[in-house]
């Protein structure tokens, strides 16, 4: 009998307890708002992302270690980036493919040692990934662990989250550069790997401690307590779906899917052609010579609506032109924004398209993304 | 929270008072969300008991409004196109629309305030 079980992360209880709004997502039971009676909601809670710091439980995101003589060349041959050009201690944004050049899933690739990377990848995509990445790189000599249920991981975003991890560890995180790891004692746990990586299109840190009830809700309360002085509050997955929408980072079966390829999602800069061969490079050769049907393209609503996934794109005249993959207010922005697919004549800035909504045709228009990018730190404040 | 007594509510968080007045409940506001939109029909629409006659959009959710009973549109509350969020803030002051109710009689259909409580009391525990 198969049975489906909904998944909790160690700090669950925590969550409950402060009052959050639970829901299921990709088989784990996460928190969607903090309560507005604790500062919380989803906008509060984009907002202090943006401009102070928040904190979000992402323990239900995966993790897969390769390491080995051949650990490189295993990861080389599942990933579109360039894992060579990292250094240790170094991170990079890359995909794992399928061999038409379409998304098995798009993971952060960290180079921890000599011959040691850790993949983080989605929660929804956990199994499938493993097993992907263990079936294509049994030939080489390498070993690949799954150590999702290993960690909990915290991630602590927004442009104070730096000097609130920095009160609870004794790394000196001002050497860490964005999309750089080190490793320090965190409140008193030794040699846990902070990363300055995230998804919220903002500066901060995601760190891994040990997994059990105890040391996460510990660790939770403390990052808070240590906040307080800069606004620091809880944040769930609806903030972190309107902040990465800011910042157009794609999500697994929106933007990004097995039946979308690198050139469509727009992911170019990412994707390493020159590297001799990688899962999906034929493909992609040829679907580059061929030219895209669609890309993806953000809108700004200009009339009053919001565009939700899902929704049909028109052209002027009424016609189905493509669709939605997100859709949100933009709490920041203070916008109706959304990422859609549109077939590349239809794509360029400007160009104006309705958003079938409720059965009306609502205007909207294609605008440059990111539509939010976090502001250059000045090199004094650096 | 309490819930008034000067009104009556459905099992979809609507409330109406006796001369058509309606709105969204707080157990409805809160579950929503931050609220950002309210899109509500013209004035002289018909409206049908259990029938959609509008929307509610959290940041998160789009919701549909449900007529408590059936009746004509007469008034809009436009405050809440530029600021939807006074929902939020307090959700049995901000109406969304009158009606002139059509059989009051429907009315007898609906909940009371202290039979809302025990119904979002018993949807919550589920």
């Amino acid at each position: 009998m198969v049975r489906e079980i909904v998944r909790k992360t160690a700090l669950n209880a925590v969550h409950r307890q402060m009052g959050a709004k639970m829901v299921e997502f990709n088989g784990w039971d996460m928190p969607v708002e903090y309560p507005s009676a604790i500062g919380c909601g989803i906008v509060a809670e984009h907002m202090a992302v943006r401009t102070g710091v928040g904190i979000f439980d992402v323990s239900h995101m995966g993790d897969i270690r390769l390491a080995g003589r051949e650990a490189l060349a295993a990861v080389q041959h599942i990933s579109m980036n360039d894992a060579s050009r990292l250094a240790i201690g170094q991170a990079q944004y890359s995909a794992l493919l399928y061999p038409q050049g379409t998304f098995v899933d798009d993971v952060i690739v960290h180079r921890l040692g000599e011959d040691e990377y850790l993949l983080v990848i989605n929660a929804g995509t956990r199994e499938k990934d493993f097993s992907w990445v263990r079936d294509n790189t049994r030939q080489f000599d390498c070993q690949v662990e799954h150590l999702s249920d290993d960690f909990t991981q915290i991630a602590i975003q927004g442009p104070k989250g730096v000097d609130v991890l920095q009160k609870l560890t004794d790394a000196d995180l001002s050497a860490v550069k964005f999309y750089w790891v080190t490793r320090g004692t965190v409140c008193g746990l030794k040699n846990i790997l902070m990363g300055r990586t995230g998804y919220t299109a903002e500066d901060g840190f995601e760190i891994y401690i040990p997994p059990d009830e105890e040391t996460s809700a510990r660790v939770w309360r403390e990052i808070l307590e240590a906040g307080k002085e800069y606004g620091c509050v809880p944040c769930g997955l609806g903030a972190r779906n309107t902040l990465r929408l800011e910042g157009c980072l794609s999500l697994y079966g929106h933007e990004i899917s097995d039946t979308i390829n690198v050139w469509e999602a727009g992911l170019d800069r990412f994707c390493k052609m020159e590297k001799p061969d990688f899962i999906g490079h034929a493909a992609l050769e040829k679907t580059k010579a061929e030219g895209v049907k669609k890309t993806l393209v953000g809108l700004e609503m200009v009339d009053r609506g919001i565009a939700r996934d899902g929704y049909k794109v028109l052209d002027e005249s009424g016609r189905e032109i493509g669709y939605v993959t997100s859709g949100s207010p933009a709490p920041f922005l203070k916008k109706n924004i959304a990422l859609a697919y549109l077939p590349p004549g239809q794509a360029a800035v400007g160009n104006t398209v309705k958003v079938e909504i409720r059965g009306q045709g609502v205007k909207a228009q294609v605008v440059p993304t990111p539509f939010y990018k976090r502001p250059k730190k000045t090199a004094k404040s650096e | 929270m309490p819930y008034p007594t000067d009104r009556k509510y459905t099992k979809e968080h609507e409330w109406i008072t006796a001369d058509g007045t309606m709105g969204i409940t707080d157990h409805a506001q809160e579950s929503l969300g931050d609220i950002v939109f309210v899109e509500l029909p013209k004035v002289g629409t018909e409206i049908t008991a259990g029938k959609p006659f509008g929307t509610v959009e959290s940041v998160k959710a789009v919701s549909d409004l449900f007529a408590p009973v059936s009746g004509t549109v007469t008034t809009l509350n436009d405050a809440l196109a530029t600021a939807p969020e006074q929902v939020n803030k307090d959700a049995h002051a901000a109406w969304m629309v009158k009606i002139k109710v059509k059989d009051p009689a429907e009315m007898n259909a609906l909940l009371s305030a202290a039979d809302y409580d025990k119904f979002v009391s018993e949807e919550a525990g589920h």
